[in-house]
């Protein structure tokens, strides 16, 4: 054995440090690769459930017509039936949970109305959109129309 | 046509709210868990994707105000994980004039006149979910990824913030978050689609321009959309397998 | 975050690309591993195609390929979001990224070649210093030995052996090196700058190219400093060397570029106005006209006339000189180019580059400095100006 390894002890120090180093690394991957790596594919599988427990911030329409059965009536009778209510009314999942808890405020009508509503070239020309100034002459729109159910008389 | 707009809300809506009991039993479940015994969710039933509809699209920037609300996006105008373009298509010129102010977040105030012989319309963006996404291929680490049920997700205890995801996608929906050095962009509101709700974006957009589909579902309408309609998806030249389908999608988008 | 971008954007960008992802580390570190790759490949030359007359640059090539090697990691760190996470690439790399490979090729070049190719060759004088010194110094000698003190003729045979087969090894290996970088942008699809075949072939050429020159301008003026004559057949034969590669290089690129314009798809009008515009400066005038055909002209000239040493001295320190600005003007018009225009093909923005911060031009400075002081002090450790292995003795036995 010694004969064999006469004049050659440095390279096995060497290759002893080369796989010292081997060993050091797959320890290392053993401790510190996260649980779940590779369940599904290449990634942690804990991921999935991280993305998904993020919190709800829109309730979603069927959420308020629950409580607001009036206004949800007339809503789904009217032409505005296709609109979400928190496209008009903002993020109210908070309100949804726990309705004191957070009261939504009224939306001004006439610029939410014209976010929509103002005429645009670039807009699909079937999409009912009027010239603010032609139409009403600046009036507010809520005078003539109801805004959960525009094609109708606003509710008295 | 507008017939057709009806039943698919209509059906739509009963999707929706059939699936709310479900979502109630899915918060319970998954409260606190790495991974829940028995989710009422399954990834295994769901192949997630999008129809966008251009001929709908009234570029009211509801959905990218809707988004930012939702996910936490920075406010900034560099940061979008969906936002509208508005294109100006002169036939005889070579390109389209496109312009997203702030994505699209405050509207588009009228910029081109009537009758000026061109087409304009608004093309949302967002991320297209792609089955063979070139940006999940370069992740150097496994921290974004294409999960079973066709979302492309990130794991932001993960990311190294590299870029270089950013750098593969080819449809620029990737950014960095400057609050987190880490990457983000559309993921498809997973954490409201998992619980039976739908986009925030599809939530808020008032016309129906936008709508998740399930393409494992049977039921899902976009089946039939997909066989009566003339769809695009975007850079097909790519081959990413994207998932957001365009309806009525003009050759001049990018 | 920087408002006064919005106003530099001309024409039409996605929204989130008008910030620019990848700053001039992402410039420097191309350019960093370049130099090794370059380096070593004349290193090479003499201990795998004996090219004898080179043989007076061989260890100073080894050190500065490690010196710029010890450094290419540190601009990366500075970059990523996450530096603590960087470790995830070694721990679950993923296959199917270039980028992830690459920590390992990069490791495996460190370790297997670099390193150990330096250690065989330097064991002798190691030995002997440890033998010699007193102190820290002693210390420090043995323990690069290994504590092994044995010197004979037989294991300094095995070492030359050994090291001559790991620089067989080195050669393709270096090429890896560089060409994954190349490969790293080559391979994505989205940026049509970027994506080509060549990619791979173009940066390792041009990295041959730069480390060539590095070597060459370090050794005329580590000579100067020490006032020792130039070794002038060594020089010549490395510029000789260096105007292969160039013209090599230059071909393959001219070749890239023809065909761009010839086949005109529909990335090129974007791509075009790019380079007429907004990257005329580094693309046109300093890498092109300054960082190429002049240097070339200037070498042609060398091996076409025949020119006295004092000419030929100046010739190559300027050629040097330009060619290093050139490839480093190179790996700027790739990356910083490559994120000027848009993916829609209807608009460019701007690379604003601060000063001071995380990614400014001091960073990068300090990180270009940064390998000559390594390399001062690996030369104060290990000096070069011993005669390399035994070619001598291996011949005799």
């Amino acid at each position: 054995m010694n004969r064999l390894f006469k004049d050659k002890e440095h390279l096995v120090r060497v290759a002893g440090l080369f796989l010292a180093g081997i060993v050091v690394f797959v320890v290392a991957r053993a401790i510190l690769v996260p649980k779940g790596f590779g369940q599904y594919g290449h990634y942690r599988g804990g991921a999935l459930a991280d993305v998904r427990s993020k919190p709800v911030v829109y309730a979603g329409r069927a959420a308020c017509v629950e409580c607001h059965t009036d206004e949800g009536d007339r809503w789904k009778g009217g032409k505005h039936k296709g609109i979400g209510c928190e496209a008009c009314h903002g993020a109210l999942a908070k309100h949804a949970a726990d309705p004191s808890a957070l009261k939504p405020e009224k939306p001004d009508a006439k610029t939410l109305c014209l976010s929509c509503h103002a005429v645009n070239v670039a807009k699909p020309a079937k999409f009912p959109q009027i010239d603010p100034k032609a139409h009403m002459d600046g009036g507010l729109c809520t005078t003539c129309h109801d805004q959960h159910a525009p094609d109708k008389e606003p509710k008295k | 046509m507008s017939q057709d707009r009806r039943e698919f809300l209509a059906t739509a809506g009963k999707v929706l709210v059939l699936t709310a009991p479900a979502a109630a039993y899915w918060d319970a479940l998954a409260a606190g868990k790495t991974e829940p015994a028995e989710p009422a969710y399954r990834m295994a039933d769901h192949f997630w994707g999008m129809v966008v509809d251009i001929d709908k699209c009234i570029g009211c920037g509801g959905c990218v105000r809707a988004c930012k609300t939702e996910n936490n996006v920075p406010p900034e105008p560099f940061y979008f994980r969906t936002w509208v373009e508005r294109y100006h298509v002169d036939p005889l010129s070579e390109h389209p004039e496109v312009d997203s102010l702030n994505g699209g977040f405050n509207g588009f105030p009228e910029k081109f006149a009537p009758g000026d012989k061109a087409k304009s319309f608004f093309v949302p963006k967002l991320c297209n979910q792609c089955a063979h996404s070139p940006c999940t291929q370069v992740c150097p680490v496994g921290a974004t990824f294409e999960s079973p049920d066709g979302a492309v997700l990130v794991d932001k205890t993960y990311c190294l913030g590299c870029r270089y995801c950013v750098q593969a996608c080819p449809y620029g929906c990737r950014f960095i978050d400057p609050r987190t050095e880490t990457v983000d962009k559309c993921n498809l509101c997973y954490h409201r689609i998992t619980k039976g709700l739908t986009t925030a974006c599809c939530e808020n957009c008032p016309t129906g321009a936008r709508q998740l589909v399930d393409l494992k579902d049977p039921k899902d309408p976009v089946h039939e959309f997909l066989r009566t309609h003339k769809v695009h998806v975007l850079k097909p030249q790519m081959a990413t397998g994207a998932k957001v389908f365009y309806n009525a999608l003009d050759g001049s988008v990018r | 975050m920087e408002e006064g971008l919005l106003h530099a954007v001309q024409g039409y960008m996605y929204p989130n690309e008008i910030e620019l992802q990848w700053s001039i580390l992402i410039v420097l570190y191309p350019f960093i591993t370049g130099l090794v790759a370059g380096a070593f490949i004349l290193a090479s030359l003499e201990r795998v195609f004996n090219v004898a007359a080179v043989k007076p640059t061989y260890r100073l090539a080894l050190l500065s390929a490690l010196a710029f090697m010890i450094v290419a990691p540190l601009p990366l760190q500075l970059h990523l979001g996450h530096p603590e996470r960087s470790i995830e690439m070694y721990l679950t790399p993923h296959t199917s990224s270039a980028m992830a490979m690459f920590g390992f090729v990069y490791l495996w070049y460190l370790m297997a070649v670099l390193v150990l190719e330096i250690w065989l060759d330097y064991r002798k004088d190691i030995v002997l210093m440890a033998r010699s010194e007193t102190g820290w110094k002693k210390t420090l000698y043995k323990a690069l030995s290994l504590g092994v003190d044995n010197i004979s003729e037989e294991s300094l045979r095995i070492d030359d052996k050994l090291g001559r087969f790991i620089t067989i090894i080195g050669i393709p290996s270096a090429f890896l090196l560089h060409g994954y970088v190349g490969f790293i942008f080559g391979s994505i699809k989205a940026n049509p700058w970027w994506s080509s075949p060549a990619m791979p072939i173009v940066f390792l050429f041009s990295a041959i190219v730069s480390g060539i020159s590095l070597i060459m301008l370090m050794y005329m003026a580590l000579c100067v400093l020490k006032g020792a004559p130039v070794d002038m057949p060594c020089v010549d034969t490395i510029a000789r060397y260096l105007f292969y590669a160039f013209l090599i290089d230059f071909s393959i690129e001219l070749m890239d570029l023809i065909h761009r314009i010839y086949e005109a798809d529909e990335s090129f009008q974007t791509l075009d106005f790019m380079v007429h515009t907004r990257l005329y400066t580094s693309q046109i005038l300093i890498q092109l006209v300054f960082g190429t055909i002049v240097p070339l002209g200037f070498l042609a000239l060398t091996q076409l006339v025949k020119l006295s040493e004092g000419a030929r001295k100046g010739i190559y320190t300027l050629a040097g000189c330009l060619t290093l600005m050139g490839i480093f003007a190179m790996r700027w018009n790739v990356v910083i180019g490559g994120q000027l225009f848009s993916k829609s093909f209807l608009g460019y923005t701007t690379y604003k580059m601060n000063f001071a911060t995380k990614e400014g031009l001091l960073p990068a400075i300090i990180l270009l400095l940064l390998p000559f002081v390594i390399l001062f002090v690996l030369v104060k450790v290990l000096p070069p100006w011993e005669e390399p292995h035994e070619e001598a003795k291996v011949a005799a036995a």
